[in-house]
């Protein structure tokens, strides 16, 4: 049976996804063993034209000419899998999203007619359908190796939209925001770190993106009860996923202000406590 | 064994013969502000002279004043990790066909500081996993771990503001379910035995008759179940719970509710799992992991591609309408044993006496 061929695409991005690939190292190798790696600039010279079986995207679109190319690789594609933060939300560029790109170019490049750029950062599911997408600054070896493998095996990828709590719990740690009032994301972020940054005792800043369920604006109140400013609500929401839209509508809703009363609340008491 | 009493340099010697007997000795440690299980070969690693102070939403550890071990109540931490593990391989399977379980004899495990509450959880988790009257089958993982757990109870003297284990007939005295019971005064402890493992470490350990300690420790255990402020009125509950699944109050604590699951993760009953397959780099097989799930995931409630709970109202009723009211009807039990660490661990300090008691103020009250 001939090995399925398999490419890997870099748009605007710092290649951290693509090197979370060839970190894999040895079990790289093993996958060489498994498929015919057709497609991949940042590990081989070998540049086979296509049509590939599956097509793995990282970085945003961030340029007319990545719309052509995004949509080629959807053409000569039958799966493809977004993988990492910029190619699910725009990324940590999108942050241009929020200002005015003229100014951008016109006052930090010498020469900005060289720069060809769209106003905006963008998902690579705002151009193209998307079979798979893989969260995560940078995304997690164990989810990638899970869903190379699983689409492999033929078998559906599952990843959990979970928030990154059940993971803390399931690994013992302490919660920071309980005990120590640090301004975890971790309630509305994905899983699929491992609870990283908790694992350390610091709080989670949100790289997985939002979490599937989670409610933004009961966090933003809970972060005004450890004393954060609206602003300061705002400046958590904004950044690695600012604009994934639960993070961006949330952080649109924070500029005009607090949205309820800060939590928790004071201790009281309810018709639960003996008088 | 009769009751008996150990003085406080006893601890370092329990430590010691439990190790010595072949188990792995877990204690109360401090990590990152709290309390949390973990290995101990001596007293000195314990938090002694140390007290937590629990809100809705808030934990912190304060000097007690005193040079006492278990003055700190609780961490985010039951006896649940012991005995349900929190992620674990059930089996593997090669594409050879051959199949392998994942089981294999668990390491004889001693845990010291189990408070009445966690056995109690315990307890009620047994009839999910244990073949009896609730359950037609026995999960053989849960039921290895609990056969080589050996529980060192530590009966509550001090209890802290979101304890309610006295309304919920859990606590703060653990009649069963332990090998060795200690309660703690301050010279000592008194030390009681629950099995023939219990029986076999005392009767190593330098004991001495109680004289009046056994009263005195009556005394302290009584004093706590009376401190305690926050009860659950268990009186019609599934009805009333049932009977307002419109009430408005579920909207209410929606607003605050995260739906980060961290109640039920720190839940000593909460028992919902998922299981997933893992499939290996090369190719030639996979591997069948259960982990800790819950119903506050959007996959937790899906099927067919399709959220059955797709807003948070829903899945904090879920929880609460199951725990409280449901469980009786499926375990002739509340899923609750009042331990407060829902009410401690919830990072918006939703408090779950207070939403029940809202709904009982003012029942029949529907949506608008």
């Amino acid at each position: 049976m001939e090995k399925p061929k398999i490419s890997v695409h870099k748009f605007s991005s710092c290649d951290g996804c693509q090197v979370q690939i060839l970190s894999l190292e040895e079990e790289l190798l093993q996958l060489a063993d498994r498929v015919d790696i057709a497609f991949f600039a940042e590990a081989t010279s070998r540049m086979n034209p296509g049509p590939y079986d599956v097509s793995f995207v990282e970085g945003s679109v961030s340029t007319p000419h990545e719309i052509e190319r995004i949509q080629h690789v959807r053409d000569i594609s039958k799966v493809v899998v977004s993988i990492g933060a910029c190619g699910q939300s725009g990324g940590l560029q999108a942050l241009r999203n929020w200002g005015d790109l003229t100014y951008y170019l016109n006052d930090f490049y010498t020469e900005p007619e060289h720069i060809d750029a769209l106003p905006q950062s963008t998902a690579f599911h705002d151009h193209i359908d998307v079979d798979w997408e893989v969260p995560g600054c940078p995304p997690d070896q164990g989810q990638l190796k899970y869903v190379i493998n699983s689409l492999l095996s033929g078998a559906k990828p599952n990843l959990p939209s979970e928030a990154v709590c059940l993971q803390c719990k399931r690994d013992g740690n302490v919660c920071v925001l309980v005990s120590q009032e640090q301004p975890c994301m971790g309630p509305i972020t994905r899983t699929g770190c491992g609870a990283l940054c908790p694992h350390q005792e610091r709080d989670c800043y949100g790289c997985f993106g939002p979490q599937g369920g989670g409610n933004i604006d009961a966090l933003g109140r809970r972060f005004n009860g450890a004393g954060l400013t609206p602003t300061d609500v705002v400046s958590r929401l904004r950044l690695i996923y600012s604009w994934a839209e639960p993070f961006r509508e949330a952080s649109r809703r924070w500029e005009q202000g607090a949205q309820g009363a800060p939590l928790p609340p004071q201790p009281h008491k309810h018709g639960g406590m003996r008088s | 064994m009769d009751t008996a009493f150990m003085p406080k340099e006893g601890l370092d010697d329990l430590i010691r013969q439990l190790a010595d007997s072949g188990y792995r000795v877990f204690g109360p440690t401090v990590r990152a502000g709290a309390v949390v299980f973990d290995r101990v070969d001596s007293a000195a690693q314990l938090p002694v002279g140390l007290a937590s102070v629990q809100e809705p939403g808030r934990y912190r550890l304060e000097e007690s004043g005193n040079r006492r071990f278990f003055d700190f109540v609780n961490g985010h931490e039951s006896l649940k990790r012991f005995t349900f593990a929190s992620q674990e391989k059930l089996w593997s399977f090669s594409a050879d066909g051959t199949f392998q379980s994942g089981l294999s004899e668990s390491p004889r495990t001693a845990v010291i500081g189990a408070r009445a509450c966690d056995i109690a959880g315990m307890k009620v988790q047994d009839r999910t996993f244990l073949k009896g009257k609730h359950s037609p089958h026995t999960d053989p993982y849960y039921a290895d771990r609990r056969r080589n757990l050996f529980v060192v109870a530590v009966n509550c003297t001090v209890c802290v503001s979101t304890c309610f284990c006295a309304s919920q007939n859990a606590g703060p005295m653990a009649e069963d379910g332990f090998d060795i019971s200690l309660t703690e005064l301050e010279d000592g402890f008194v030390v009681e035995t629950g099995s023939a493992a219990g029986e076999a470490i005392a009767a190593k350990l330098d004991l001495i008759p109680p004289k009046g300690a056994r009263e005195r420790a009556e005394e302290s255990i009584k004093a706590c179940a009376q401190a305690q402020v926050r009860y659950i009125d268990n009186d019609g509950i599934y009805e009333l719970l049932f009977n307002n699944l419109e009430h408005p109050r579920w909207d209410d604590v929606a607003e605050r509710c995260l739906s980060c699951a961290n109640c039920v993760m720190v839940c000593p009953t909460c028992f919902c799992h998922r299981e997933v397959e893992v499939p290996s780099m090369d190719g030639t097989g996979s591997d069948h992991v259960r982990q800790w799930d819950a119903c506050f995931t959007l996959e937790h409630g899906s099927t067919h591609g399709r959220h059955l709970r797709p807003e948070v109202r829903q899945r904090y009723r879920q929880w609460l309408t199951h725990k409280v009211g449901a469980w009786w009807e499926q375990f002739e039990t509340s899923g609750c044993v009042g331990c407060g660490r829902c009410i401690t661990w919830c990072p918006t300090g939703i408090d779950l006496t207070e939403e029940i008691a809202a709904i009982r103020d003012q029942p029949g009250e529907k949506a608008s």
